[in-house]
């Protein structure tokens, strides 16, 4: 993790120079990849590599939303909730529609889905901007209702999808375009488009700003609020784009849906070298934190080290020791 | 119906029972259950207000009423309001935990109430008049007689467990005694908390993990169908079994429909609620003795039996 200051934000725009905070967690992923492949040849097969990268998309397309939150020095705990909410709404409006739209009624449901997700993430960001609370109280609120509005809107059950609209839909999930599942390709070109506003539009320079000292932000003429609150609208539009992806994978939202994956998320960010207290963002290097996170889990099951009762503190201290070799390597 | 407008309809209704109550003298069966969560959870509220709608109907001089809370704490609250105003005649209650309920439903045995529990037992056992619950190690065991069979005794099995809890050690307790001294190896056992994305990550790992794997053993519906859906995306040909439990609707379906893979079904039913107030009201109403014990077997559900354990109008 790299201390990231005031003087980084206001960099010339064509500073081109690598810092370790940004090849970190690439090389923590190559490490992982290695010992993955002493331990289990099958670790890198096409399937299995596929198989897992494919997983991490929607960790990977919300913790890209993340890193506008937490680089403008926010925070949103909310995510799996409204992941979950939005799968349902979409869902629920796709069902409605198939018997008159048919097929078409999928196109509309993403279109209805990033519409409430920018929603979700515009309220969020009011209340801690204009609300001016605390974005860990806001947003675990916000975490609640969410939570809440898919268990009332499923009865506690599940919101399965239109058996007519499953097939029609289930590539967006499982299909492939040269070779490369969907999910991979729409994280890389989210996180591009990202990568994009952060690092060449002015908005991407405000957040980090923001972000790195708020006061010197104000005195240089940035608004806080909006800054903020676009980060937060920013935030649901990915929340939505997941949501998109995730439904034709297991076609249904259920109230255990997206449980936890804000944790995931907030880890995925400061893997990839993101301070948690804002500053500048570094988006392939969420990516990549996403993908580690994903890697771990599959490596604990294809090795037969670790007892299953013991999986998730193994997970905690490879997480931290990978972090800490990023702090020391300085 | 959902949650919140029941809990708001059991306020009311409760306030209207205790007028009723009063007038014609009613018998009052209180029954707490936890708010739906998850799939199981949501069974239990279906089959709770299903059971309480029937018997008020049949029986005009009972009154039962339900009421569910959010977490431990909030019904520990719920059986003070209930028992506040009036005398509860029976009270049916499936406890959020064994530890913060047993004192509070102490006091309401004390007043002079009968108690059914149901599924999770309390501290004190002397404190239920009636206990009804399911068999998890039966749910393990008969899943895996079947897997004998079926496979001729020998095979190699992946398992998934759910949540650390008694409920998922029995199961896997009851799976594991059964084949032992068969051929049926285990190849590995893992955790998915029950929950569908999890066990889909993890059937895809073990998938990638092993070239051959002849059954799959979820020990939770949520999470077969997390499974089948691995299953079929990796267009492998050997699993031959993907067996759940508990009796979720859509998996008594593929067995009414005669599935390849997932013929048959162990159930752990939500439904059970619905036999304990049936049996409590049948002790206050005909007089007929319930006290006492019950443990409800899990007896394979087959295309031959399964309309009996088929609710399509439950959420679960």
């Amino acid at each position: 993790m790299t201390v990231i200051t005031g003087p980084t934000a206001l960099k010339p725009e064509r500073d081109w120079n690598i810092g370790w905070a940004d090849v970190g967690p690439f090389l923590a992923l190559a490490a992982l990849m290695v010992i993955g492949f002493a331990i289990n040849q099958d670790f890198l097969s096409a399937t299995n590599l596929g198989n897992v990268i494919t997983r991490s998309a929607f960790i990977a397309i919300i913790a890209v939303g993340a890193t506008f939150v937490i680089s403008s020095g926010g925070l949103d705990l909310s995510v799996g909730s409204m992941a979950a909410f939005i799968t349902g709404i979409t869902i629920m409006f796709m069902n409605r529609m198939a018997p008159e739209w048919g097929v078409a009624a999928i196109p509309a449901g993403m279109l209805v889905a990033v519409a409430v997700g920018l929603l979700c993430g515009l309220m969020n960001g009011l209340i801690v901007t204009v609300g001016k609370i605390e974005p860990f109280i806001a947003t675990l609120g916000t975490m609640g209702i969410f939570r809440a509005l898919i268990t009332y809107m499923s009865d506690g059950g599940t919101i399965p999808i239109d058996r007519g609209l499953r097939d029609a839909y289930r590539p967006v999930y499982f299909g492939t375009f040269a070779g490369i599942p969907f999910p991979i390709l729409i994280s890389i070109a989210v996180a591009a488009i990202a990568s994009f506003i952060l690092y060449k539009m002015k908005y991407g320079r405000k957040c980090a700003a923001v972000g790195a000292n708020e006061d010197v932000a104000r005195y240089s003429g940035i608004s806080i609020i909006k800054t903020r609150t676009i980060a937060y609208a920013i935030q649901g539009a990915c929340v939505a784009i997941a949501a998109i992806c995730y439904v034709p994978r297991l076609g249904a939202a259920t109230p255990t849906t997206g449980v936890l994956w804000e944790l995931q998320v907030i880890t995925a960010v400061v893997i990839g070298g993101t301070a948690l207290r804002g500053g500048k963002g570094h988006v392939w290097g969420t990516v990549a934190g996403a993908v580690i996170l994903e890697l771990i889990a599959n490596l604990m099951v294809l090795s037969d080290f670790v007892s299953e009762y013991l999986v998730a503190g193994v997970q905690g201290v490879i997480i931290i020791i990978a972090m800490l070799i990023q702090r020391f390597s300085k | 119906m959902s949650t919140t407008k029941w809990i708001a309809a059991a306020a009311v209704s409760t306030m209207l029972i205790a007028g009723h109550a009063l007038a014609e003298d009613k018998k009052v069966v209180a029954v707490s259950i936890p708010a739906a969560d998850h799939g199981w959870t949501a069974g239990i509220v279906y089959h709770a207000q299903a059971a309480a709608k029937e018997i008020n109907a049949a029986f005009p001089n009972v009154e039962v009423v339900v009421k569910t809370s959010p977490s431990a704490t909030a019904q520990v609250s719920a059986l003070e309001d209930l028992s506040a105003g009036r005398k509860l005649d029976a009270l049916v209650i499936l406890p959020y935990t064994s530890e913060e309920l047993t004192t509070p439903v102490k006091a309401v045995k004390d007043a002079g109430t009968f108690i059914t529990v149901v599924d999770r037992g309390l501290n004190d056992p002397t404190i239920q008049d009636l206990y009804l619950a399911g068999d998890n190690i039966a749910v393990g065991r008969n899943t895996a007689k079947f897997m004998i069979d079926k496979l001729g005794g020998k095979g190699n099995l992946v398992v998934l467990r759910g949540i650390p809890t008694v409920i998922d050690d029995e199961r896997i307790q009851g799976f594991q005694d059964a084949i032992k001294g068969t051929d049926l190896k285990v190849l590995d056992i893992q955790y998915a908390n029950w929950n569908s994305d999890e066990a889909f990550k993890l059937m895809q790992d073990y998938l990638a993990k092993y070239p051959q794997i002849d059954a799959v053993w979820a020990n939770d519906d949520d999470m077969l169908l997390g499974v089948l859906e691995a299953v079929k995306e990796s267009g492998r040909k050997d699993i031959k079994l993907a067996l759940g439990g508990n009796g979720m609707k859509d998996i008594v379906k593929k067995v009414i429909d005669g599935d390849a893979m997932t013929p048959v079904e162990t159930p752990y039913p939500p439904a059970m609620i619905k036999t304990a107030i049936y049996m409590t009201v049948a002790n206050l109403v005909g007089q007929a003795p319930v006290r006492g014990a019950v443990k409800l077997d899990a007896p394979l559900i087959t295309q031959e039996n399964a309309e009996e354990y088929y609710f399509p109008d439950s959420p679960f």
